[in-house]
This record gives C-alpha cells, sequence and structure tokens, in this order.
C-alpha cells in the first residue's frame, strides 16, 4: 500500500493549464499496451500479414520510381530516385497511418471514453507508437537500400534521428488533433483522408524541395513536413542544410503542436459527454 | 475516516438534439440558438454524502435518476458542472465488464490489455494471473482469440479481470448480471469479500436483493438529487413503496379495467390500522387488516379471497385464505361483498409489505383475480421497550417479529 497518500480530486472541468505528464508517466504500462495492442490487431486475418510493413513502402517506391523517374526527371542531384522516393515515403507513410489511425482511435474504442479513467492523450499516442513499428521496417529497407546503391555516409548523418523524432511529434500532435476533432465532428472521417492526399502532394516527398520557386520557398516551410523531409535527407545524403527552411518548419511544428494539444485538452473533458 | 467526500456535485446536460455533430449542424445551429438554454438537463444536482472507510454503499433509483452519472463523476470519466468531491486512496472503477477487450486477441493478451485498462500494474496481473484464469475456469482456452469464445466464457473471463482489481475504494456499476448463476453466486461473494476486507464500496444496482445483501447503507436518487441516504432496508423499502406506486387504498373505479373475469371482480382494496382508519403506516404492535370488496358477477360458486404478503426483498412472508367465515363452504349469490382480514400486531417484522389479492374456487379449481403487490405498508418498529426489540436498537432480521414468553431463573445451582 505505498499508494496509500492518493488523493483524487474532482472539480469542474475548465482548466488547460497542464498536459497531466505526471499522470500520463503513472499511465505508462497503460500506453504499452495500447500500443502493443494496436501493433498485434492491425495485421491480425490478413493473409501475409507483417509482410503489408515492408510492401507499403517497397510497392510505393517502385511506382514512384517508374512514373517520375521514366516519365517525369525530378532533379535529386547525385542521388538515386529510389533511395530519394523511400526515405520520403518511410517517414510520409508514417505520418499518413499514423494520423489516420489516431483519428479513429477514440470512435473505434468509445467505451474506453465512457467506461474507464485515463490520460485521454494515451489513446492517441499508443496509435502513433504503434505506427513507429512500421517505420523501423521503412527505415531498415531504406539502410538496406543506401548500402546497394553505396551511400557514402558524412558526420551529418546523426542528425537523422532528430528528423525522425520531429516526425513522431509531426504524427502525435496531428493524430492528437484530429482524434480529438473526430469525437465531436464525423466529418472528420471523410474530410482528412482527402486533406491527407492533398498534404503528400504539397510536401516534398516524391520531387526535390529545390524544385519549390525561390519565392514561395518560405510558404511551403510553413508545412513542418517540408523542413523534416529536407533535413532528413541531407543528413542522409550529406548535402547542406537549409537551416532557414528547417527553421522555419521547426517553428511551425512547435506552433502547430501546441495548438493541437490546447484544442485537445479544451475537447478532452467532454469526450464522454459527447462521443 | 471519510474515504470519499461529495459536496453539491451537479451534472448538466444539453440535450441529444441541439448537439451538433458535424461541422453542418454546428453552422445551421448558429443561426436558432434561442432555444438552446431551455434543452438542458440536470442528470444530477446538488448530491452531496460522504462514504466512510470500509462502508460498502449501495445507490439505487430509476433509469435516468442520476446512477450512472454519479458513478462515471466519482470515476473522474466526465467531470461535474459544479460541485467537487474528494477520494482517498486508489480508486478502480468497473463501469462495465471487458473495457477494451479486443476481439481479435487472446485470452491472455486480453486479460494483460484489460487490467492496465482498469488500473493494475503489470507486475499486479503477473502476479494475479494464475488466480484470474482460474476464477475464469477458461484455462483451456487461453491462447485462443477471444471471438471464439462463447458469451459466457467471455463475460467469466471478463469479471475474472475485473474482480482481480485490488484498489482501495470500489466503484462498481450494474456489471454483476453476467453469467450463469453458479457464476454470478460466485461474483456476488467475491463483492461481499471486497466488502468485508475493508476496502470502501459503491456499488448500483437494480437487484434490491443483492443490494440489501451487500449494502448497510444505500442512498435513493431521484431526478438527480439524493431521495434518501440511510440504512439500506428502509431506502430500498421507501423506494420499492414509491415504484410500486401503490399505497395504502386501490379502488378501481371502471369496472371494465378491473382484475377479475365474468365470475369476480374486485372492487377496492384498502389497509386499515388503529381506529379503522386508512392508512400505509402501521405500528408494529398494532393490529392491521385487509379490506377486500368485490362483486360477485355470476352466482352459484365458492369465492375463497386470500391474501399473501411479501417483504421488499420479495420473499413471501405469509399466505392466508378465508377458511373460517360464514361463506367459507357456501355458494355465492350475485352481489357485491366486503371480506376483510385481521393480521395481529406483532406478527410482521419491520419494513415495507407488498400484498397480493387473490380470489378463487377451488373445486373445480380456477382463479378469479390475482392482483399482485395491490396495496402496501409500512410497518414500524419502535423505541419504546415494549416490542419484541425490548431494548435493542439494532437491525433484527427475520420475516416475523412475534413477541415471545421468555423465563429467567436462577439456577440450577
Amino acid at each position: 500500500m505505498s499508494e496509500a497518500a492518493e488523493v483524487t480530486y474532482i472539480k469542474p472541468g475548465g482548466s488547460v493549464a497542464s498536459l497531466d505528464l505526471g499522470e500520463i508517466w503513472k499511465y505508462r504500462e497503460l500506453l504499452y499496451f495500447l500500443t502493443l495492442r494496436d501493433i498485434k490487431i492491425r495485421y491480425k486475418q490478413t493473409l501475409i500479414g507483417v509482410a503489408w510493413v515492408v510492401l507499403q513502402p517497397v510497392l510505393t517506391t517502385a511506382i514512384f520510381t517508374v512514373i517520375f523517374s521514366t516519365f517525369a526527371r525530378f532533379d535529386t542531384k547525385s542521388v538515386p530516385y529510389p533511395l530519394f522516393a523511400l526515405s520520403g515515403l518511410a517517414l510520409w507513410l508514417f505520418v499518413h497511418t499514423s494520423i489516420s489511425l489516431a483519428s479513429t482511435s477514440f470512435v473505434n474504442n468509445t467505451s474506453l471514453i465512457t467506461k474507464v479513467y485515463f490520460p485521454r492523450l494515451i489513446v492517441p499516442l499508443a496509435s502513433a507508437l504503434a505506427t513507429l513499428f512500421d517505420l523501423l521496417f521503412s527505415l531498415g529497407i531504406l539502410v538496406i537500400l543506401m548500402v546497394y546503391f553505396g551511400v557514402s555516409l558524412t558526420t551529418q548523418i546523426v542528425a537523422a534521428p532528430l528528423f525522425v523524432f520531429l516526425t513522431l511529434v509531426l504524427a502525435v500532435a496531428f493524430g492528437t488533433l484530429f482524434s480529438a476533432l473526430n469525437v465531436r465532428f464525423r466529418d472528420v472521417k471523410f474530410a482528412l483522408p482527402f486533406m491527407l492526399q492533398v498534404w503528400m502532394i504539397a510536401s516534398p516527398i516524391f520531387y526535390p524541395a529545390s524544385l519549390l520557386s525561390e519565392k514561395w520557398r518560405l510558404v511551403f516551410a510553413l508545412n513542418p513536413l517540408t523542413g523534416i523531409l529536407e533535413g532528413f535527407r541531407s543528413a542522409l545524403f550529406g548535402s547542406p542544410f537549409d537551416w532557414q527552411l528547417i527553421g522555419v518548419s521547426g517553428l511551425s511544428l512547435v506552433i502547430l503542436t501546441a495548438l493541437s494539444l490546447f484544442i485537445f485538452k479544451k475537447m478532452e473533458d467532454k469526450f464522454a459527454d459527447i462521443i | 475516516m471519510q474515504v470519499i467526500n461529495a459536496e453539491n456535485l451537479s451534472k448538466r446536460y444539453a440535450l441529444g438534439s441541439r448537439q451538433p455533430y458535424s461541422f453542418r449542424e454546428m453552422l445551421t445551429g448558429l443561426f436558432d440558438r434561442g432555444s438552446d438554454e431551455k434543452r438542458l438537463l440536470w442528470a444530477l444536482r446538488d448530491v452531496s454524502f460522504s462514504v466512510h472507510e470500509g462502508e460498502t454503499l449501495g445507490l439505487i433509483g430509476h433509469n435516468g435518476a442520476g446512477k450512472s452519472t454519479l458513478l462515471k463523476i466519482l470515476s473522474r470519466i466526465t467531470k461535474p458542472t459544479s460541485g467537487t468531491a474528494t477520494i482517498s486512496g486508489r480508486v478502480g472503477s468497473l463501469l462495465e465488464v471487458g473495457t477494451g477487450f479486443h476481439s481479435e486477441l487472446s485470452g491472455r493478451e486480453n486479460i494483460f490489455l484489460n487490467g492496465a485498462i482498469l488500473g493494475m500494474k503489470r507486475a499486479e496481473i503477473e502476479k494475479k494471473f494464475d488466480e484470474i484464469v482460474a476464477f475464469s475456469e477458461i484455462e483451456a482456452f487461453l491462447d485462443t482469440p477471444v471471438k471464439h469464445y462463447s458469451t459466457g466464457m467471455y463475460m467469466r473471463l471478463a469479471f475474472s479481470v475485473a474482480a482481480h482489481l485490488d484498489p482501495e475504494v470500489l466503484i462498481v456499476d450494474e456489471v454483476l448480471a453476467v453469467g450463469d448463476v453458479g457464476f454470478q453466486r460466485k461474483c456476488l461473494r467475491k463483492m461481499r469479500e471486497v466488502g468485508e476486507s475493508g476496502r470502501t464500496v459503491i456499488f448500483v444496482s437494480h437487484d434490491m436483493q443483492s443490494i440489501t445483501r451487500l449494502c448497510r447503507r444505500v442512498i435513493w436518487l431521484k431526478d438527480g438529487a439524493v431521495k434518501s441516504d440511510g440504512e439500506a432496508k428502509h431506502v430500498v423499502g421507501e423506494y420499492l413503496h414509491e415504484q410500486s406506486q401503490t399505497g395504502a387504498e386501490k379502488v378501481w373505479e371502471d369496472p371494465s379495467s378491473a382484475p377479475g373475469n365474468e365470475v369476480v371482480r374486485l372492487r377496492a382494496v384498502r389497509v386499515r390500522g388503529a381506529g379503522d382508519a386508512i392508512t400505509s403506516s402501521i405500528d408494529i404492535r398494532r393490529e392491521v387488516s385487509i379490506e377486500i370488496e368485490y362483486e360477485v358477477l355470476q352466482g352459484g360458486k365458492v369465492i375463497v379471497p386470500s391474501i399473501q404478503l411479501n417483504n421488499e426483498q420479495g420473499a413471501c412472508i405469509f399466505v392466508s385464505h378465508d377458511w373460517n367465515s360464514d361463506w367459507r363452504r357456501t355458494e355465492r349469490e350475485a352481489g357485491s361483498y366486503k371480506s376483510s382480514v385481521k393480521i395481529p400486531g406483532n406478527s410482521l417484522s419491520e419494513g415495507t409489505v407488498f400484498v397480493t389479492i387473490a380470489a378463487a374456487t377451488h373445486q373445480p379449481h380456477e382463479v378469479h383475480f390475482n392482483e399482485r403487490d395491490a396495496v402496501t405498508f409500512n410497518v414500524t418498529d419502535s423505541p419504546d421497550g415494549d416490542g419484541a426489540r425490548g431494548d435493542f436498537a439494532g437491525p433484527m432480521p427475520g420475516f416475523v417479529r412475534p413477541v415471545l414468553a421468555w423465563k429467567t431463573e436462577i439456577g440450577p445451582t
């Protein structure tokens, strides 16, 4: 009974001042089990199971390579196109899957909201962490491809995990935002796939950011993914970092994350009443 | 020591139809605002109470009375609109069994997942794992996805995890209505163990028998407010009394809707206490009589009126047939009749008594009417010391409470 002194105070809602990180830490084991559940159930009752994790990036890269290095040639400098495409797709597929999964995380788990208490943030967080499992595979394939194409690493490679981490932050932020919005507005279900599509085209995933007109470059950088992708590629392939681009994207990421969490905290109290 | 202290808890809901679920609804809603204010529902209004350590508190009330809302607030699932509550100790709440169970996962995986959702630590689940499995009686299917389980197996597994939750304060909604009778009994036993082990329990149920068996104290919620708070037996009695919507008198003005058949039709039933007054409150020491008015429509049959008394748990106290009136073996002529039966003082136990009225012909057997819980009355004991309880002020169980002859002598020497 080490927690004998535990006291719960129940008061009317309204404050969004704290993120209750301590509370999330207390429920870290639940986060672990929910993540594990999300990983396990995603590929249950599929024929080839986890092989999908590998197939998704590989097939998409193959398609992109056929289309964009045969018909429309993008100038990817010295980087072979498949490698270029996969480096972008690995992060993008993670963001895409993670946000899609998180957006339905509450709506598909109604009883978790109406029947038990725990810090709600854990649910979209688990969706993002579960998708991290996919990302590891994508990155594994990326490494294999880099070896195949004989990419020589520079010291800049140490920055790569930073950009992966920023991608995770981005996925968590938007996943959290859409999970909350979906509780209130089921429009999310219809709007989100469309928005993700537009987002993919607007991000330098299958084309280099250098393609963007100089005038609009920093406007494009307001999309956090622009800076993250460029930074990630610079880290991998040793090209110079575009700090201006990365800086704008980073700032935008911080603001969007804060805004997403704010909206989430604001809506959280009402989840059980309106879901 | 007070474990739970709730002060003026209130919860207001905006009624369903005005809750927009899509942007379009919200946008159209902006233009017809005016009606919003009227659509508010107070699910809970100024509910205050405190619970002591080790107390088992029952929560009763009709559907929509606010029981679930109160449990949800205490479980921190939803926040009160106003008011506060403090709970000391680790809280475990069971508003549903099997929350978070996933049909694709195996029994083993679900035990860990569900345990974590209910707030158990992983080490704790590991420690109790064998116990949980044994309790659920599903050992052989532990590694089978639960989607292949029967409903009974699924429920048993789900409840087993829940039953091994070990909080200092346990909040339980009506989740016992699961599984077969044997398993239910096992669950009730487990619940009682929890209560007896010094933990504090709040328990909601519609089953008055289990409420009175498990809880000493009961709170009755009505329309979001505390209607009554006190000793389980009394509160449950009051509640049943109101629920049955009967009192000391019931008259059927319209013959077509009155109980009966083409032979006999019931007209009125009354409870008469001291001085022949119609009353629903009977002193345990005084006589009470039940009066039945009925009409015989078709002459030529022997009609035997009878009463059955049930207590608030629904158990039968006794049945009495007219065995000694002049009409015992006499065929009735058509016409109006009034029969009454006297129940002597110092025979019934205290609490609410439900009176069922029937009229039958025995040879050949034919029931003309059998009106369940036609009238009710409340037997109250007095602290005067001249009843069966003497100077004892505590609860006295039993269906009857006769005043018996006691004798004490000195010796044998």
